[in-house]
């Protein structure tokens, strides 16, 4: 079955002044795909989203949205697409009821109070319906956002850092939701996030992209390969050790070397293995640690110092 | 020489006589006017009041006077605001006129309106008379009043002209017009709240220096059917 | 747009900000009228002490059209300021809010958002306009009655008959409309331009004080710009209370003494509106929202 583009951009680019947010980017998005968009702080994933939102307008380049190019169709468009931007904010003086209706009026679908409450209920607030939204937590208000953004049933779900700001069941809730509504409702969602775990959980397709520009583009299955496993080595003598594995049968799985610790790619089933073999060469192993691979190659692939962190497996 | 003292103190006499008997004449000619004037006890009467003052706008409006003998009178608007001379309309013609209390000069003859009048003067006996001098225009043959110029001690002076028709016979006229002195109008901005350029010409320039005017046009009396003094001391 | 139109409004009237300014205009206007009920003799004494030296004025003086001349005097250049801040609120309350990101991602057109938005902060406007009419005039009326309205000018008097009134009113009234429409109309194509409504909110304010202090002073350098600042022609509703005279000096009812000075500030008024909306619709078509 041949799957329609519901995202088309080509050569996409934005300047601010002197700074160039967003640099001759493309990508496609197909339908059903759960897309996860991915980069450091400053990359460039907000104003694409909000480009893609016409939220901003792009410098040059094109955007289709359904097969459509979305400046001459912006209305037809946008009445299928529903979007989470960031922290979602709402007006704090009305209820909850009171937000979705206003939204759902402006969607131009015909709201009844039946809808409305099945749209609380769908994110746990139907009992909070008639409060203020200023008494509301920050992960009520979230989920009183992707309400809004479902409440005419879009084709296209559009979330920039749905999890910010979330406990731990807020993001779990999240991340099910996502599954939900793309394996159960079958809606295409682009999704971007800083929590990498998130996205190689929910991801079909990854994008990365670094200072506006793309570095990747592809199906997560080759991205977060287990057999493609990078493990970090910590020793008490990272020099003789390394030495040790040059001579030995891991030497064709030796990575560039970070400061502190060895790198090996390996499959994840042979750690094991590997481990046992640095203890029979005399190697005082500190710590032996699978990194999450897709924040390994994201690290790889994007520029800077910053340090995402590590999460075990 | 006797017969010169003798021609002089005739003449004398005759001057004297003449001085006296005009005296006597225009006292005499200020008690018929006022006998005239007397035949009225009381009168309401509707009419048309316009106040022509060169710094007011104002309408036309229908007032009511009331009037009992001997000084009791009241100019009342119909409806809204009057605007009339501090103290002039208030008096009546019955108060100015009064032998009693006055001494009347003859001061020669003026042509009023197109009528030969007897020019009057009444110099109050009293000192401490708010009126200082009343300088009445006659017309003899009807015992008209025609014009009266008043001059008071607290509110300046004010001219009356007196047209009459068919109330003639009860000394009231038709129409009144008051003309009496007012003072340059200049309001600071700060009581107007009026800040806007107003250098725009307007009518009322025209018409600067001008003295103002109440002018009266009454349109029915109701004479001598009683009246309760109670209605003088009403409000308006 | 009427869908929008509606939201609109049911947000402005669903804030408990939008009731500051009714509730200041009813207190403003309650303290006036209990300070003329009270003082109005010795108010009106004063105000005529130059004119009863040579003149006796009688009648109702301090009346329910008096007083609400005097009012309108005094409010309208005090209510623009409470204009200002729901007008001057209307695009940049939103940025704050960060509720205008999410209404841009919604099927509606940019020009219809700016127009629905510009409509409901004018008939806010109008509303409070209507609030301010009841309880100067009708609740003035009840409590001081009616007569004729005596006004001093500067430089003349003028007298209008009390059935010569209501049309009068009725006019000043909507021209006061268009002029608190023109304020409204600066402070929303202000609030284009900040992301907290602060700054357009003062930013209007100031510029109608500044305005108002150059259009009030009499110093001919102001003369050659007075022409051209709104706020000169604001106060052209008081044309409605002047009247002309004919040949004999008697004010002619149901006439005007300058109607074409009305006309031309309220066509002045009118293009002020329309560049304001204009500019708004011009920079909010072309505006990235980062808010």
């Amino acid at each position: 079955m041949v799957m329609q583009d519901v995202i088309e951009v080509t050569g996409l680019t934005k300047q601010f002044k002197n700074i160039t947010a967003v640099n001759d980017l493309s990508f496609t998005v197909k339908e059903g795909d759960v897309y996860g968009f991915l980069g450091q702080n400053g990359a460039g994933k907000s104003t694409t989203i909000r480009m893609l939102l016409t939220l901003i307008s792009p410098g040059y380049g094109e955007i289709k949205l359904f097969g459509l190019p979305l400046s001459s169709n912006r209305k037809d468009i946008l009445s299928q697409v529903g979007a989470v931007i960031e922290k979602p904010d709402v007006y704090k003086y009305l209820s909850a009821y009171e937000n979705v209706k206003i939204f759902a009026r402006l969607s131009g679908i015909k709201v009844t109070d039946k809808l409305i409450m099945n749209q609380l209920e769908m994110v746990g607030l139907a009992s909070r319906a008639n409060d203020k939204v200023q008494t509301f937590s920050q992960g009520m208000k979230q989920r009183l956002g992707i309400a809004i953004a479902l409440v005419h049933d879009p084709k296209l779900i559009i979330l920039d850092e749905p999890t910010n700001g979330l406990d731990p069941q807020g993001i779990a809730d999240i991340r099910n939701l996502i599954l939900h509504l793309s394996r159960e409702r079958k809606k295409t969602i682009l999704v971007s996030s800083h929590l990498l775990t998130e996205i190689e959980q929910i991801a079909t397709k990854v994008l990365i992209i670094d200072k506006g520009k793309k570095i990747i583009e592809g199906d997560s299955s080759q991205l977060f390969d287990p057999a493609q496993t990078i493990v970090e080595l910590t020793t008490n003598d990272n020099s003789a050790a390394l030495q040790s594995i040059r001579q030995s049968i891991w030497n064709e799985n030796l990575q560039p070397q970070r400061e502190h610790s060895l790198m090996l790619k390996l499959d994840r089933k042979q750690i094991p293995q590997l481990h046992r073999d640095l203890v029979h060469m005399d190697i005082e192993v500190v710590s032996l640690q699978p990194r999450h691979s897709l924040e390994d190659y994201f690290l790889q692939v994007t520029t800077g110092n910053q340090h995402v962190g590590t999460f075990s497996n | 020489m006797e017969k010169k003292l003798y021609k002089y103190g005739i003449l004398i006499l005759f001057i004297l006589t003449g001085m006296t008997s005009k005296g006597q004449d225009m006292s005499q000619l200020v008690q018929k006017v006022k006998a005239k004037l007397d035949l009225v006890n009381d009168y309401v009467a509707e009419g048309r009041m316009k106040t022509d003052v060169a710094f007011i706008k104002a309408p036309i409006g229908k007032i009511r006077v009331y009037f009992k003998r001997p000084d009791l009178f009241k100019l009342k608007r119909q409806n809204g605001i009057s605007i009339l001379p501090k103290g002039g309309v208030s008096v009546s013609l019955s108060s100015i006129i009064s032998t009693k209390d006055y001494i009347a000069l003859a001061a020669g003859n003026a042509i009023v309106d197109g009528v030969n009048t007897r020019i009057v003067k009444l110099l109050p006996v009293n000192e401490n008379s708010e009126i200082i001098l009343t300088t009445l225009y006659i017309d003899e043959a009807a015992l008209l009043v025609k014009k009266a110029i008043t001059t008071t001690k607290e509110n300046g002076t004010y001219e009356m002209q007196l047209f009459y028709g068919q109330y003639a016979g009860y000394g009231l006229p038709d129409k009144v017009i008051f003309a009496f002195n007012t003072k340059d109008y200049k309001m600071p901005k700060g009581i107007t709240l009026e800040f806007e350029d107003n250098e725009k010409p307007t009518e009322a320039d025209r018409l600067k220096g001008r003295k103002g005017k109440v002018e009266i046009t009454y349109t029915s009396y109701m004479i001598n059917k009683g009246l309760d003094n109670s209605i003088f001391k009403q409000s308006n | 747009m009427w869908v929008l139109f509606q939201i609109e409004l049911y947000k402005i009237f669903r804030r408990p900000r939008t009731y500051i300014a009714f509730v200041a205009i009813t207190a403003l206007i309650t303290i006036v009228q209990l300070g003329l009920k009270v003082d109005g003799k010795e108010y009106a004494a004063f105000v005529m002490a130059d004119l009863s030296n040579t003149l006796q004025i009688d009648g109702k003086i301090i009346n329910g059209y008096f007083v609400c001349y005097v009012m309108l005097q005094l409010l309208l250049v005090h209510v623009p300021l409470l204009i200002a801040l729901i007008a001057a609120d209307m695009i940049s309350g939103e940025a704050n809010m960060g509720t205008l990101r999410l209404l841009l991602t919604k099927p509606i057109s940019r020009t219809q958002f700016i127009l629905a938005k510009f409509f409901a902060a004018s008939v806010y406007t109008i509303l409070l306009l209507i609030w301010l009419a009841i309880l100067a005039l009708f609740v003035s009326l009840l409590i001081f009655g009616a007569d004729d309205m005596f006004l001093l000018k500067n430089n003349y008097a003028v007298q209008i008959e009390s059935a010569d009134l209501f049309w009068r009113y009725a006019g000043a009234f909507c021209f006061a409309a268009l002029a608190m429409i023109t304020v409204a109309a600066l402070g929303f194509f202000l609030s284009q331009f900040a992301e907290n409504s602060i700054g357009p909110i003062v930013a209007t304010m100031s510029i109608i004080v500044f305005f108002t202090i150059l259009s009030t002073m009499s110093i001919p350098i102001f003369n050659l710009i007075k022409p051209y600042l709104f706020t000169t022609h604001m106060v052209a509703w008081k044309e409605f209370f002047d009247v002309k005279i004919n040949a004999d000096n008697v004010s002619i009812r149901g006439s005007i003494q300058r109607p074409d000075r009305l006309i031309r500030s309220s066509l002045i008024l009118l293009a002020h509106i329309v560049f304001f909306v204009g500019a708004s619709l011009y920079i909010f078509k072309k505006k990235d929202v980062l808010s």
